[in-house]
């Protein structure tokens, strides 16, 4: 059979007219803004639009109906079948504060092996300096670490109180920008199956080994813990935690978990890999903020006792949140 | 018969319809990608004119927040108009393109963030090489971002109900004097040759002379051989016109 288009487009205009008002206010105004009678009628619209677009398909060649129609069809269909918007309030944040730590839990396996990696960088880095110091070029390759420990701390420690006056905002913004932007970049190598990341979390710790036991080996021992511990005590653990979303990104490209495909993997991942670089990002930001106006600032104008009493209760708050943060919920969520 | 196109990507919905989606190139995302970043760019400098004011109070902050700013710029441009346009941006919507899920879905928040995030990745080593070189190769011209977050960049230009006038002919038909005909000749085309005729005809001013005369001179001889309307109205018509009466026959008669 052979369909008349004119009679049939006369026919079924006003169907589609009313189909298309209602899609453009659930577009707009979200679910909430159609009453159940409304709904009832769209998701009747709905399917006489399909019916129309078969029955045409079937008994017609009308290019621009069709196109038209399947245009209506789509977005219909993208409106009934996708998730609901979310809405904005105290509690979503509360529940996105608690379920950063949920989402570090639950793939606690990734962060111990990035752990073990930074470990293992650190100890290579640190042997290969101790056994031979001319490495010390290649393996931290930055002006300001590549002098005497000794010398430097008498050159911190002689510096006037206010030498950081006038730059301790933009070398904040600094840190906190390059920081995030290597912790964005560590957790989307995981693209490359993990090779990627896990090779910028080696490097990472072998650059700190090197440092740790440059400073060791010149007896500074103290100004070293005090100089890193209060910002690194929150940004190396950042960078373990972007490295722990590269390697659940790895996981979910190299490993099947039983039949589910590719896609139904990483549709599975997404959700705790935004909770992860949220997290990540904030915790880098007040990094940057205590690297600037804290950690620049060295005995006699800072005790070092004072340092490392901060770095030792921010590290210990850090692996509190890790650990216990929103574990009610997480019972909760067990017992459904 | 109905195969999708290589460069669109198909949808089937639980009742079991079908619908297509006709998949954005490489070379149009690029350059709509160019006007993106043009866009970023005259937002800087209208911002930064902004900020050079806050340096009379403190420079200092001021170029914290020129640093800071650059880094949100450049990527909540792509998160926040992706996210709160539906899945547009300034040069998506000028090339009629848009952000969606590869399942014909509402894009979610989790997928915009990814795959904005991955440009990190899509950019390497300079200018969305690795990016533009994996979508050139993806069945659906996925970057790495599309993939990990399970989008595809389609064509979207708006759509309107089509005017009646398009379709309908009003002029006179001879065939309309031999109603017996006619109708043999609706039972005796089928539904895919009446759209090749029909579709010959929406297309015919864009064919070539000689193409235009040699497909009309198939056709007609094709509709000749199913019916034979009497001499006096069917022999002085051109080819074109004899397949134009055929078609106009045909569908008038529709249901």
């Amino acid at each position: 059979m052979i369909l008349d288009v004119e009679k049939f487009i006369r026919n079924r205009q006003r169907d589609w007219s009313r189909y298309e008002t209602l899609l453009g206010v659930l577009e707009e105004r979200g679910r909430k803004s159609l009453s159940l009678e409304e709904v009832v009628e769209f998701h009747g619209l709905y399917e006489k639009l399909g019916a129309d677009l078969v029955r045409l398909k079937a008994a017609a060649f009308e290019p621009a109906t069709r196109i038209y129609l399947e245009s209506l069809l789509a977005r219909g269909f993208g409106e009934l079948h996708g998730s609901r918007r979310a809405r904005f309030s105290w509690r979503t944040i509360s529940n996105t504060v608690a379920e950063f730590a949920r989402v570090v839990r639950r793939n606690s396996k990734s962060l111990g092996f990035c752990m073990a990696l930074f470990l293992l960088g650190g100890v290579f880095g640190g042997l290969s300096l101790a056994l031979d110091p001319d490495s010390k070029p290649t393996l931290m390759p930055f002006d300001h670490l590549l002098g005497s420990p000794n010398d430097r701390v008498d050159m911190e420690e002689s510096l006037d109180p206010d030498h950081m006056d006038g730059a301790k905002s933009r070398f904040s913004a600094q840190l906190m920008t390059h920081n995030t932007r290597v912790a964005i970049f560590t957790l989307t190598l995981g693209i490359t199956f993990g090779v990627g990341t896990c090779i910028l979390i080696f490097y990472n710790g072998i650059i700190i080994g090197a440092v740790v036991v440059d400073y060791i080996l010149a007896g500074e021992s103290i100004f070293l813990t005090g100089w890193l511990l209060p910002h690194g005590s929150v940004e190396i653990p950042a960078i373990l935690l972007a490295g722990q979303g590269g390697l659940i990104i790895a996981r979910a490209l190299l490993f099947a978990r039983g039949r589910m495909s590719l896609m139904a993997r990483l549709q599975d991942i997404r959700r705790d890999l935004v909770f992860l670089i949220g997290g990540i990002a904030v915790l880098l930001i007040w990094a940057g903020i205590v690297e600037s106006f804290f950690s620049q600032y060295h005995y006699p104008v800072l005790p070092y006792s004072v340092k490392i009493a901060f770095g030792v209760v921010q590290l210990l708050a850090v692996f509190a949140y890790v650990l216990f943060f929103g574990r009610k919920g997480e019972k909760a969520e067990a017992v459904q | 018969m109905n195969q999708p196109r290589f460069n669109a990507l198909e949808i089937e919905t639980p009742e079991g319809i079908t619908f297509e989606y006709l998949l954005a190139s490489p070379l149009v995302r690029c350059m709509a990608l160019a006007i993106d970043y043009l866009t970023i760019a005259t937002l800087f400098l209208i911002i930064s004119a902004l900020i050079e004011i806050l340096g009379w109070i403190s420079v200092d902050i001021a170029t914290a927040f020129y640093i800071i700013f650059y880094f949100a710029l450049s990527i909540g441009y792509f998160l926040i108009l992706e996210f709160g346009w539906k899945g547009k941006t300034i040069g998506k919507k000028l090339f009629n393109l848009k952000v969606m899920d590869s399942r014909g879905f509402r894009l979610r928040l989790d997928q915009v963030v990814m795959r904005n995030l991955m440009r990190f990745v899509d950019s390497l080593p300079l200018f969305y090489c690795l990016g533009g070189v994996v979508s050139l190769i993806n069945r659906r011209s996925q970057r790495l971002g599309d993939i990990i977050a399970g989008t595809v960049v389609v064509r979207a230009p708006d759509r309107e109900i089509p005017k009646l006038s398009e379709i309908s002919d009003t002029e006179y038909n001879s065939f309309s004097e031999h109603p017996r005909m006619e109708a043999l000749l609706r039972e005796r085309v089928s539904p895919i040759q009446a759209k090749i005729a029909l579709q010959a005809l929406q297309r015919r001013d864009s064919l070539e002379p000689t193409a235009r005369i040699k497909l009309f001179a198939d056709l007609a001889a094709h509709f000749k051989a199913v019916v034979v309307f009497p001499g006096d109205s069917a022999d002085i018509l051109t080819d074109e016109q004899y397949v134009k009466n055929c078609v106009e026959s045909i569908f008038r008669g529709a249901k």
